[in-house]
């Protein structure tokens, strides 16, 4: 399998998967159930930052919720790492987090996962294996190849998760990581979310070469593209790179081909690309629609979905009261966490 | 019923424009759907529905100016308002900090002080000269020894046995697992080394030099000083960054920089700056020990000076604690690293005209531990700060601003600084030494300040 999927990085080798994936009714209600969690969320979180009770910076994940869902599954949980850069909340709640804390993270308050000092784009949690939430562009990449350095320094067979975006790409740490981490075989599974725009520039204005999945090429890194539309297809190839990693054979490139439906962060004039353009993503290749048809095959029934949105939205209501009524941090805490008492 | 708010849609927006409605009262609406256009001072955006539910009533009307964020705009009838949040458009805080009106604290809260010392050293303790070179390569061994998690990565580090000489024998004694040799890649393995102690490693990071490290300042800065901040406590980064600083010999402005002042400034980072070999194994073990992220200040001009280094076990010098490494009465003089053997050489200088001279060695610039200087000026009433790096905002203004705050009254003089020319570092040789402090400033600032 690993050498199929390394002969991927050819630029005749085509994105098609070789087998229509496939998933059990419940696998697939689950994967729903998160992504529905993920987007019900983030348009709170939208709500809430046009209230004025979030503040700052808040970059949401709608539409792209089946990379982070998909992914996840082939995440130990606790043992395995993950990272990403700002536009960080789905990973969060795909991974487990308590969307409470999420929710009141954003909002600044005591309750929050970072006791409100870290905010939308920095937040952490290590049980669930969650490293954050890097607010520098490319940051992650160097720092998940070191959470993967550290697997390998153990002699375990944990994998690092290294999520960053199609801007990122640009970034060069990006490739001094990518040369350390094929050196010394290191287990990081780069995740290339490409959405296609990097803040207001689409990926055609600002990369010579647009094949994202090449990028490791020239270090002997294998990639491939993958739908990120498609929650099966995520997982399918993720599941792939990471037995290669757990196996030593180092790390891997997933492409995945993606769209943010909301502005790059909230206040976003949306003058680089069109409104068709959105609507017909949105009508063609919704990530949650498209499950919804798999579910549809697999005789899921309405009341089974119906049951599902109602347990999300008590879970984000909750969340978004809690939000809101966890206190400020005490002014105590300004002076906490800036060292380690020895 | 749930109301639909005018949205705030940057960090400053405060009002802004309804130019239209998509909805009218009666239709329904779903989470998602576009329902309005607001125009801001920086773009015109689309409003998405939150809620669903049949529109009541649009309450302003389109083409409205200055709509207050957080006005109702428009009324739904709630779908479903047992799921529905019960959003308070005011952000009121169950617990306003009262400390606001008082202003915010303008300092850290005093805790109960540790009294740090330096080891004792028994007194038939045998004395080593070591070179500062092999002091700071036995402390990585010792401490490589005692705990696994401690690796050293580095340019140049293994095989070549570090480029000055730091790392010799440690890949022989640790193997290449422990001892990593890198890519030139300083922007990468800064931030390959912030994440592995993410993971719990203790990585001792070698920069060439420390001029090369601002390829890799976002990492130190960004990433190593600020996460368990943002994290609110979780994630620790147990790191030495350590190398060159300073100026070398002809080197020229590129390679000869003294990053002192820079990292001091720095809340989150410790940092270390020793001047002889015992302080340089003492405060380097104590470094890799410590599970705050550390920048340690080594001078490529001191590597091959030979020091006495006390041949104790496990000799760790604490982290926060100047040193008075010669008493005196009329003038103190603060110092760090190199600059301490200067003001040192102006002190013996000094005495033969009949000047007391007290030296102290700051040796950690962050945090600074201001009183054992204050301690000094309140007793010789006058201060000299020396440092090999620039005057405007140095470790030497600092030094000046603490003891003005907490000695003023003791002061018989105006401080004076002794720092390099503000210019970067000249190649030509006359020119380079014209630009660096050394001995013949020192004493005539302390005579200036006698005066």
């Amino acid at each position: 399998m690993a050498k199929a999927a390394a002969q991927k990085n050819s630029p005749s080798a085509g994105d098609k998967i070789p087998n229509t994936p496939q998933a059990s009714k419940e696998d697939l209600l689950r994967f729903y159930r998160e992504m529905v969690l993920i987007r019900r969320f983030e348009e709170r979180a939208g709500q809430l930052y046009g209230m004025g009770l979030i503040g700052g910076f808040c970059h949401l994940y709608i539409g792209q919720e089946a990379v982070a869902v998909g992914v996840q599954e082939s995440v130990k949980q606790g043992y395995d790492k993950i990272i990403t850069g700002y536009r960080d909340h789905g990973h969060m709640l795909a991974a487990g987090m308590d969307p409470n804390e999420v929710m009141a993270e954003l909002t600044g308050r005591i309750g929050g996962s970072a006791r409100g000092k870290g905010g939308s784009m920095h937040m952490f949690d290590v049980p669930t294996g969650f490293y954050g939430g890097h607010g520098i562009v490319g940051a992650q990449v160097a720092l998940g190849t070191g959470l993967a350095f550290a697997g390998k320094y153990r002699g375990d067979d944990s994998v690092s998760f290294v999520y960053f975006g199609d801007g990122a790409a640009n970034q060069g740490q990006v490739y001094e990581s990518f040369n350390m981490a094929q050196l010394w075989k290191l287990p990081a599974i780069y995740i290339i979310e490409n959405n296609q725009y990097a803040m207001g520039t689409s990926i055609e204005r600002s990369s010579s070469t647009t094949e994202l999945y090449q990028r490791g090429s020239s270090f002997g890194i294998p990639g491939e593209q993958v739908d990120g539309m498609d929650v099966l297809a995520v997982r399918d190839a993720a599941a792939r790179a990471v037995a290669r990693a757990r196996a030593g054979e180092g790390p891997y490139i997933l492409e995945v081909k993606t769209y943010r439906y909301r502005g790059h962060s909230m206040s976003d004039p949306a003058k680089y690309r069109t409104k068709e353009e959105v609507d017909e993503v949105k009508k063609t290749r919704d990530p949650i629609d498209h499950i919804k048809m798999l579910l549809a095959a697999a005789k899921a029934t309405e009341e089974e979905l119906k049951a599902i949105d109602n347990e999300v939205k008590a879970i984000v209501a909750e969340a978004v009261q809690f939000a809101q009524e966890s206190p400020e941090p005490d002014p105590s805490e300004l002076y906490t966490d800036v060292y380690v008492e020895a | 019923m749930t109301d639909i708010l005018m949205p705030a849609l940057s960090p400053t927006m405060e009002e802004g424009t309804l130019t239209k409605w998509h909805i009218k009262a009666g239709d329904v609406v779903s989470a998602g759907q576009v329902i309005a256009e607001i125009e801001t001072d920086k773009a015109t955006m689309e409003v998405e529905a939150v809620d669903e539910g049949e529109v009541l009533e649009i309450l302003v009307a389109e083409g409205s100016e200055g709509v207050k964020v957080n006005t109702p705009i428009a009324r739904l009838a709630g779908e479903d308002g047992a799921a529905a949040p019960a959003l308070k458009a005011e952000a009121a805080p169950a617990a306003a900090p009262e400390a606001k009106a008082e202003g915010a604290p303008a300092d850290a809260p005093v805790k109960p002080k540790v009294e740090l010392r330096d080891p004792e050293i028994p007194a038939d303790a045998k004395l080593v000269k070591t070179t500062i070179r092999d002091a700071l390569r036995d402390a990585m061994a010792e401490e490589m020894r005692r705990d696994e998690n401690v690796f050293l990565m580095g340019e140049e580090v293994a095989q070549y046995q570090g480029a000055y000489k730091v790392s010799r024998d440690l890949l022989q004694e640790f193997g290449d697992r422990r001892v990593v040799d890198t890519p030139i890649t300083e922007h990468g393995f800064a931030g390959l080394g912030v994440g592995a102690a993410f993971a719990g490693l203790k990585p001792i990071v070698e920069f060439m030099t420390w001029n090369f490290a601002m390829q890799a300042i976002d990492h130190i800065i960004n990433s190593a000083a600020k996460t368990l901040y943002m994290s609110g406590g979780q994630m620790g980064c147990p790191i030495v960054f350590r190398g060159p600083n300073g100026a070398a010999s002809r080197v020229a402005a590129q390679h000869s920089q003294d990053y002192s002042a820079w990292y001091a400034q720095i809340p989150g980072l410790k940092v270390v700056a020793p001047y002889d070999a015992a302080d340089a194994k003492g405060l380097l073990k104590a470094a890799i020990r410590d599970p705050n992220p550390i920048v340690f200040l080594e001078h490529e001009m001191m590597y091959g000076l030979e020091f006495d280094v006390p041949d104790v076990e496990d000799y760790v010098v604490p982290i926060g604690k100047a040193k008075v490494r010669r008493e005196g009465t009329d003038v103190t003089i603060t110092a760090h690293s190199r600059m301490v053997g200067f003001a040192l050489q102006a002190a013996e200088q000094l005495a033969g005209e009949g000047i007391s001279v007290e030296v102290v060695d700051i040796r950690t610039l962050r945090p600074l531990d201001h009183e054992t200087i204050v301690e000094s000026v309140k007793k010789t009433n006058r201060l000299v700060s020396a440092e090999e790096g620039w005057g405007p905002m140095g470790v030497g203004a600092e030094v000046v601003a603490r003891v003005i705050e907490h000695a003023f009254d003791y002061l018989d003089a105006p401080p004076l600084r002794v720092h390099q020319e503000d210019v970067p570092l000249p190649y030509a040789a006359n020119l380079e030494a014209l630009s660096l402090p050394g001995v013949d400033k020192i004493v005539a600032a302390v005579k200036k300040v006698m005066a």
